[in-house]
């Protein structure tokens, strides 16, 4: 579960725990979490929290509130996030990330179906009924969320390079003859393709541990230092010369 | 036509099923859940009986017929033939203590007459390749989803939030089930990708138009190469895909070698 760490001139004042759907933040006395001082408006913020998410919305406070030193209105909370309001810090933090390393904890969640009117509610923009009087009937096209997997680790990983592959040094090939000798290619992408469509294609996977040369299509194979290689992935030594539709590249890792 | 089903470097077994069909023009994908094995009984559920059922109810009467309510009859087919298979999975999870709350997601692609009709529940996907272009033709129902249409979060955030397989929607879990279906006209040349939420989230649209354009020559290779890359970037899940491409028109009243021949020859085995 997620939680909020208050602390004022690096001293930690309490640890909050987010496991209310909203969670108050203001002067007066019937917040969640009050922080009685005149920088602080008496409803200063909410943190709305679905599920494993939390979302922090200033609501029109005076003074205004910030995260990670940036004015914020409405903002979706992620792992070590600070919240500052006044000489007050709130530090976000969302342990969900560890429920990773129980990656076969595989169990069927459906969630009651006011969780649903909830986030429709807070989506709508209304004040969402309180939990204690909730007879309202859920509405019926609504269906309950289902959880296929635990949440693994935030998927954000998927637009940044795989980390093994950091180790690697950065793999290019240079064109040795024809018309484009001399021109350099990085292979920065997780594919690259070369050769000419409909008579010879083939492609470098660059993968955690090394480069990988691939038949596509073509009636032979690519060869490599003047050998063709086998149907199955290829890894590419530095210093291998590719030839492929009669161009011959030289394969290098840049270090 | 090329698949490929693999579990993924995290998980420790397969709840995902694939079945490929050139002859027939049949796709479907489903990507199981529950706890021990239920996941794959209620997957390869999905797949085995829709793909029987299917092939029934186009033996009796073409895809591209006016079907008992005026609309084709691919699209009644499909719409019956998923709302049996799902009561199935249902009766099973409820008969079966091990099967309790076990349940599937569903995408799947039925090539007739130059259209394909698309049927999804749950957040597996289809997306098609068109002169360059990835379109992604189903949208997922998840959480997820709900709250990017809300405006609550925009598609880059959600790429960071940690309410993933949240899905709204899914086979088996309920006696009936609301299927989304649609129809597309299809050209020469498109790509018809189907995969579980295993590809797209591990793999970005940029990588997967790569993939697909580069490699289109040689399908096979282009799905194992598109699971490998899910699998490098972490392989957090299962990741299958199912790769269609349309080599030729295929209109359903041209003459007629037999429909088995004729849909053949439209897809590369």
């Amino acid at each position: 579960m997620a939680k909020l760490i208050l602390s004022m001139d690096n001293l930690v004042l309490k640890e909050i725990p987010l496991n209310k759907e909203r969670t108050t933040i203001g002067r007066k006395a019937q917040n969640d979490i009050q922080i009685d001082n005149l920088a602080i408006s008496g409803e200063h913020a909410v943190i709305v929290t679905i599920l494993n998410d939390s979302f922090l919305e200033d609501l029109n406070s005076t003074n205004g509130t910030f995260v990670n030193g940036q004015q914020v209105k409405k903002h979706f909370l992620q792992n070590n996030d600070v919240i500052e309001l006044g000489k007050y810090r709130l530090k976000y933090v969302n342990e969900g990330v560890a429920q990773a390393a129980q990656p076969d904890f595989e169990k069927t969640m459906v969630l009651r179906p006011d969780m649903m009117r909830k986030v429709a509610e807070h989506a709508a923009g209304k004040p969402p009924a309180e939990t204690e009087s909730g007879n309202l009937a859920p509405p019926v096209d609504l269906a309950p969320p289902i959880r296929k997997e635990p949440p693994a680790a935030p998927a954000g990983a998927a637009a940044v390079p795989p980390p093994a592959a950091a180790d690697l040094p950065l793999g290019a090939i240079q064109v040795l003859n024809g018309s484009n000798a001399g021109k350099t290619l990085d292979l920065v992408k997780s594919l690259t393709t070369l050769g000419k469509p409909g008579v010879q294609v083939a492609v470098i996977a660059r993968r955690p541990h090394g480069y990988f040369l691939t038949h596509v299509e073509g009636a032979r194979l690519p060869t490599v230092n003047g050998a063709a290689i086998n149907p199955q992935a290829h890894e590419l030594k530095d210093h291998d010369v590719v030839e492929l539709a009669g161009v011959k590249m030289e394969f290098f890792l840049r270090s | 036509m090329a698949a490929c089903s693999d579990t993924g470097r995290v998980r420790s077994h397969n709840e995902d099923s694939i079945l490929a069909n050139a002859a027939l023009g049949l796709a479907v994908l489903a990507d199981g859940m529950g706890g021990y094995n239920a996941g794959e009984v209620a997957s390869g559920m999905a797949t085995a009986v829709l793909g029987s059922e299917l092939q029934h109810a186009f033996d009796a009467r073409s895809p591209s017929e006016v079907g008992n309510d005026g609309q084709v009859w691919a699209r009644e087919a499909l719409v019956d033939v998923i709302g049996r298979t799902n009561a199935a999975i249902h009766l099973a999870a409820q008969s079966n203590p091990k099967y309790a709350g076990m349940g599937t997601t569903l995408v799947m692609a039925q090539f007739f007459d130059d259209r394909v009709m698309v049927a999804h529940v749950g957040d597996s996907r289809l997306y098609r390749l068109r002169e360059q272009k990835l379109a992604q033709l189903t949208r997922d129902h998840s959480l997820l989803q709900e709250q990017i249409d809300s405006g609550m979060l925009t598609p880059e955030q959600a790429r960071f939030s940690q309410n993933k397989n949240l899905v709204t929607r899914a086979m088996g879990v309920e006696a009936t089930v609301m299927t989304d279906v649609a129809e597309h006209e299809v050209r020469p040349g498109d790509i018809y990708l189907l995969c579980s939420d295993g590809l797209n989230d591990m793999v970005d649209d940029e990588t997967i138009a790569e993939a697909l354009s580069g490699l289109s020559a040689n399908l096979a290779l282009c799905a194992s190469q598109l699971v490998q890359v899910a699998n490098d970037n972490g392989g957090r899940d299962n990741v299958s895909v199912i790769l269609a491409k349309v080599l030729a028109p295929f209109p359903a009243n041209a003459e007629q070698p037999g429909l088995l021949g004729r849909m053949q020859s439209w897809f590369k085995k």
